[in-house]
């Protein structure tokens, strides 16, 4: 076990009374007052995340589109710059290498924003493609992200940037000066919530975080640790990999199809793996579903029908904002119906849960 | 800081001892090291459990927890209150929030004082 390495937020969640955890090699904060009532913060008023930790790779030159167009399933040729887009990377066999985000930072240059825990993967992963002109770097440690979620993020965020923020749609970004430090302001999320992601030097970091804490003051806005991170996408159906999402289970399987480009121009890695799979039809299925009986199921949980095992659990949790404890998990196709009645494992005991519709939890757009 | 008139375990379940009777639960230092509680499996009444032996479980929204007898001896009363209200073992650990009740037939030999008890989180915490 080697030294954790520390965000430049580190000092200030000290101070703010977190709870810290190790998390994919780094020490960050899981909660700070606590994870039910972070949540409810960010589904009622807004949150602020560290997410300093994630993992963000250059790619830039001539080649670029190419490269990222063979790496991912999702087609990057119709981002425009200032736009950003969501794709697994798929190996040949179909089975997900990560899930990241593509950003469209100019003509030649583009950002893929990675999970942690696969960061250095990924950037192997990577540089094993890359061919013709391109140049592939690695700025993770020197770029920090800050997330702020909820439905008055735009109201918070606005008193401390000088950009117009109602100009800026879903999956679109701009650069900005916020709190006097250069952002990339970015209209996504990780938590089924409207809000952005900050994307800046690790330095200028603590004067963001600052900063918004202070402009979010009267709006509800609290600091919000990875615990609720995780309770809040898993209510959105958000997946996570690790969980949902692994070099076993495809993009097709993990419901994921609309992000898997097979009518792109270019040939992607996996592509031939997926058509097949398209083809023949999925075997397994990502499914939601709700306890009947007392019960919180968990991740490697047995998933059975009639005690035959059909599945296993990837998410499962008591979810906050519905009251209810709730379950993510791959079951075989046949069974993935909605009102099936299934049976989770839990501590050697079968009980009743059954197949419902996700995502679990969706806001209200107004 | 913890009730001198209780007794704790390594596991951070306390024990209140009246007699032959003992009321259970977690201490403080347990729940707040769990986080919101969310879940609280309770065992069944006049099931004979062993000193150490898991009869029961606690769950927050990230753990798993057993909770383990201080004693052994039969279960005489449960608190259903936590069936609806998990919420009670972190709002008032040594009160609303306890757990079971036991006639106890043996102690476990490895019981603590409030003060051995507050020794031993103090070396969990470095």
């Amino acid at each position: 076990m080697g030294e954790l390495k520390k965000t430049t937020l580190y000092e200030l969640h000290k101070k703010l009374g977190a709870k810290m955890v190790e998390f994919s090699g780094w020490e960050m904060p899981v909660q700070y007052t606590g994870i039910i009532e972070e949540h409810k913060a960010v589904r009622s008023a807004a949150g602020l995340f560290d997410v300093s930790h994630m993992g963000e790779i250059l790619v830039k030159g001539p080649g670029a589109l190419a490269l990222i167009q063979k790496l991912i399933t999702n087609d990057a040729a119709k981002l425009t710059v200032g736009q950003a887009l969501y794709s697994p990377m798929c190996y040949s066999s179909g089975g997900i290498v990560d899930d990241l985000l593509v950003y469209r930072l100019g003509d030649d240059e583009y950002w893929l924003v990675v999970n942690a825990s696969n960061k250095d993967k990924d950037f192997g992963w990577i540089k094993d493609h890359q061919e013709g002109k391109v140049t592939v770097e690695d700025i993770s440690d020197k770029t920090g992200q800050i997330a702020l979620q909820g439905p008055r993020s735009q109201e918070i965020l606005s008193q401390i940037t000088d950009i117009n923020l109602g100009e800026i749609k879903y999956f679109r970004f701009v650069w900005a000066e916020t709190a006097g430090v250069k952002t990339l302001v970015s209209r996504t999320g990780y938590t089924g919530e409207d809000g952005f992601e900050l994307y800046m030097n690790a330095e200028g970091a603590p004067k963001v975080w600052q900063a918004l804490l202070e402009a979010g003051k009267d709006y509800g806005l609290v600091p919000v640790g990875l615990g609720a991170r995780d309770t809040l996408r898993f209510e959105a159906r958000l997946p996570l990999y690790g969980h949902e999402l692994n070099e076993e289970y495809t993009p097709l399987e993990a419901g994921l199809g609309s992000f898997v480009a097979l009518s792109k121009a270019e040939d992607f890695i996996g592509k031939e793996a997926l058509s097949k799979q398209k083809a023949e039809g999925i075997t397994r299925k990502l499914v939601g579903f709700e306890m009947l009986d007392r019960g919180i199921p968990r991740a490697g949980y047995r998933i059975e029908k009639n005690n035959i095992s059909i599945g296993e659990v990837t998410s499962g949790s008591f979810a906050p904002s519905l009251g209810k404890n709730l379950g993510l998990g791959y079951v075989k196709s046949a069974e993935a119906v909605l009102d099936n009645e299934i049976t989770v494992i839990i501590r050697d005991k079968g009980l009743r849960a059954r197949i419902i519709k996700t995502p679990f939890y969706k806001r209200e757009v107004k | 800081m913890y009730p001198s008139h209780l007794k704790y375990t390594r596991e951070h379940e306390w024990i209140s001892i009246e007699g032959d009777k003992a009321v259970i639960g977690i201490t403080d230092y347990a729940q707040k090291a769990l986080g919101d509680v969310v879940f609280v499996e309770l065992p069944e009444l006049e099931r004979r459990v062993e000193a150490g032996e898991a009869f029961g479980v606690v769950e927050s929204v990230k753990a798993v927890s057993d909770i383990n007898a201080p004693c052994s001896g039969i279960i005489t009363a449960v608190n259903e209150a936590l069936l609806d209200s998990p919420e009670l073992i972190n709002q008032d650990p040594y009160g609303d929030g306890w757990i079971i009740e036991m006639e106890i037939s043996e102690l476990s030999e490895d019981l603590l004082s409030a003060e051995e008890y507050e020794d031993l989180i103090a070396r969990e915490a470095e």
